[in-house]
């Protein structure tokens, strides 16, 4: 078992070195580029700003009810809304979500290409599969990925806006007075380094998955379970540890 | 020439080739034949890099295959085309950006000129106005046509081709074949087939070696595939009740 994982390892390893190299086209490369940034960020914005207007207003229905003390200030429901959707929610629980939507259409896309011998059609003719297929998948995710988790801050907290308009838990000036009390920049350079390293652990480790398949259709679906499952064990471990050095 | 000097590979324990000796010789249709699992797309994936044999030498020309540099290596595939069993099409790019692909990557043409040689390409494999198709729009008797296109699109020194006419109406098997051997001889290509289709192999087979449990059993061509007193290889060639029909009539 641990020397089955040991070798996983060092697969992957091996493999993150055939992805970085120098691209054979830079201009196909580039056109690769482009094409995966639209489909991960278009692909994905509906979905991520949907789950966090809901996840914004959930957090401040639940955070209001906490704090119905006459002993705690106003502006703290905004306050803690902002922490909570920032530090945390959006950056980690959108993160999975997005291991679900992009991983396994990563994984799935690699994985069907090697079950129908297109990968190795590239390798017949020279070209390093791996890094012709992967790296632009990377790089836009790294690129793509930090931007929706900001898209995904400003609607969860337009979400948490909506609701104190509704349901008069708060005055909505003592919410935005909470939210843009004691805002520091580092926050965001906490949350910017943090979703940077989740997106190429989905990315590189999805593809991984997809890229090592032996075998058919059935082989398939197992490793888009391996990917998510690891994908987002790694992330979560990874949270705990960038947390702990971090703040 | 591709000589294969005695070539094993092992899966594990299990030895799946068997000290091969054989050659494929230029300008013409080289076929590898024998049942499946007898060790053929091994020994094809062998040939193209895709796996590399534990024993003996692979050589083009002289020189051995696995002690190629990258760069090398990166030469010679520039030089090979390869139709695979199931075509292998990118199945996000129409016909013409499949056929163009390795123009792109490969070469440094302007674009009127790779869309020239896409047409003839196209032209030549009888597929002339399927460029914006895509392959799940194509039947698989087109799929392979398209997929040969592609292989020769950057004038291949080497072709080969993984069961070419594996899941087509015998028909169209027969026009796959003759569109191979016709490609052959007229680009001079030294081409490795794959197959386990007995019409290719009295039909196309300018040199045919027969694998059986991973060793060669029978090398030879089509004028003395009928005529062999090898059990193994009759017991191939004629299992079907039509051939042994034939051989009973004649």
């Amino acid at each position: 078992m641990i020397k089955n994982v040991l070798e996983i390892i060092g697969e992957y390893f091996l493999f993150l070195k055939k992805v970085f190299t120098k691209p054979a086209k830079a201009s196909e490369f580039f056109r690769k580029l482009v094409d995966e940034m639209n489909a991960m960020g278009i692909g994905s914005l509906l979905i991520v700003c949907i789950v966090a207007v809901c996840m914004g207003s959930v957090i401040t229905t639940q955070t209001a009810l906490q704090i119905e003390s006459p002993w705690i200030p106003k502006w703290t429901l905004g306050f803690t809304v902002r922490t909570s959707v920032v530090m945390e929610l959006c950056p980690t629980i959108i993160t999975l979500l997005l291991v679900g939507n992009l991983g396994s259409r990563i994984t799935s896309e690699i994985g069907s290409m090697r079950v129908t011998e297109q990968i190795d059609a590239l390798e017949v003719m020279g070209i390093n599969s791996a890094s012709y297929l992967i790296l632009p998948k990377i790089i836009s995710a790294v690129i793509v990925i930090p931007m929706l988790i900001i898209i995904a801050i400003f609607f969860a907290l337009i979400g948490g806006y909506i609701t104190v308009l509704i349901t008069h838990v708060s005055s909505p000036y003592e919410y935005m007075d909470g939210l843009t009390s004691y805002f520091r920049m580092y926050d965001l350079v906490y949350v910017l380094t943090k979703t940077t390293i989740f997106a190429f652990i989905l990315s590189s480790v999805s593809s991984f998955f997809g890229y090592r398949i032996e075998g058919g259709a059935l082989e398939l679906g197992k490793a888009n379970v391996n990917g998510i499952v690891v994908s987002s064990f790694i992330i979560l471990v990874l949270n705990l540890v960038i947390t702990s050095i971090m703040l | 020439m591709i000589e294969l000097i005695n070539v094993s590979k092992y899966f594990g324990e299990r030895q799946v080739l068997k000290s091969i000796n054989t050659c494929f010789e230029d300008g013409k249709v080289n076929l590898i034949i024998g049942r499946s699992g007898s060790g053929k797309t091994v020994m094809m994936k062998n040939l193209i890099g895709l796996l590399a044999p534990e024993e003996g030498e692979i050589l083009y020309n002289g020189r051995n295959f696995n002690h190629f540099t990258d760069k090398e290596k990166e030469s010679i595939r520039s030089e090979m085309g390869m139709v695979f069993q199931g075509s292998a099409l990118f199945d996000s790019m129409t016909i013409e950006e499949n056929v163009m692909f390795p123009l792109t990557m490969l070469t440094s043409q302007s674009w009127n000129e790779k869309i020239d040689r896409v047409n003839f390409c196209l032209k030549r494999v009888d597929l002339e106005g399927s460029n914006n198709l895509y392959p799940a729009e194509l039947s698989g008797g087109m799929k392979k046509r398209a997929a040969i296109a592609r292989a020769i699109a950057c004038n291949p020194k080497y072709l080969f081709c993984d069961e070419p006419n594996s899941g087509l109406d015998p028909k169209t098997s027969l026009l796959i074949d003759e569109l191979i051997f016709e490609i052959t001889h007229e680009f001079n290509i030294t081409t490795v087939v794959n197959t386990h289709d007995i019409n290719s192999v009295i039909t196309i087979g300018e040199t045919i070696s027969f694998i059986y449990q991973g060793n060669l059993e029978w090398r030879g061509n089509k004028d003395n595939v009928l005529t062999s007193d090898n059990e193994r290889l009759n017991d191939f060639i004629f299992a079907q009740p039509l051939t042994q029909r034939i051989r009973d009539l004649s």
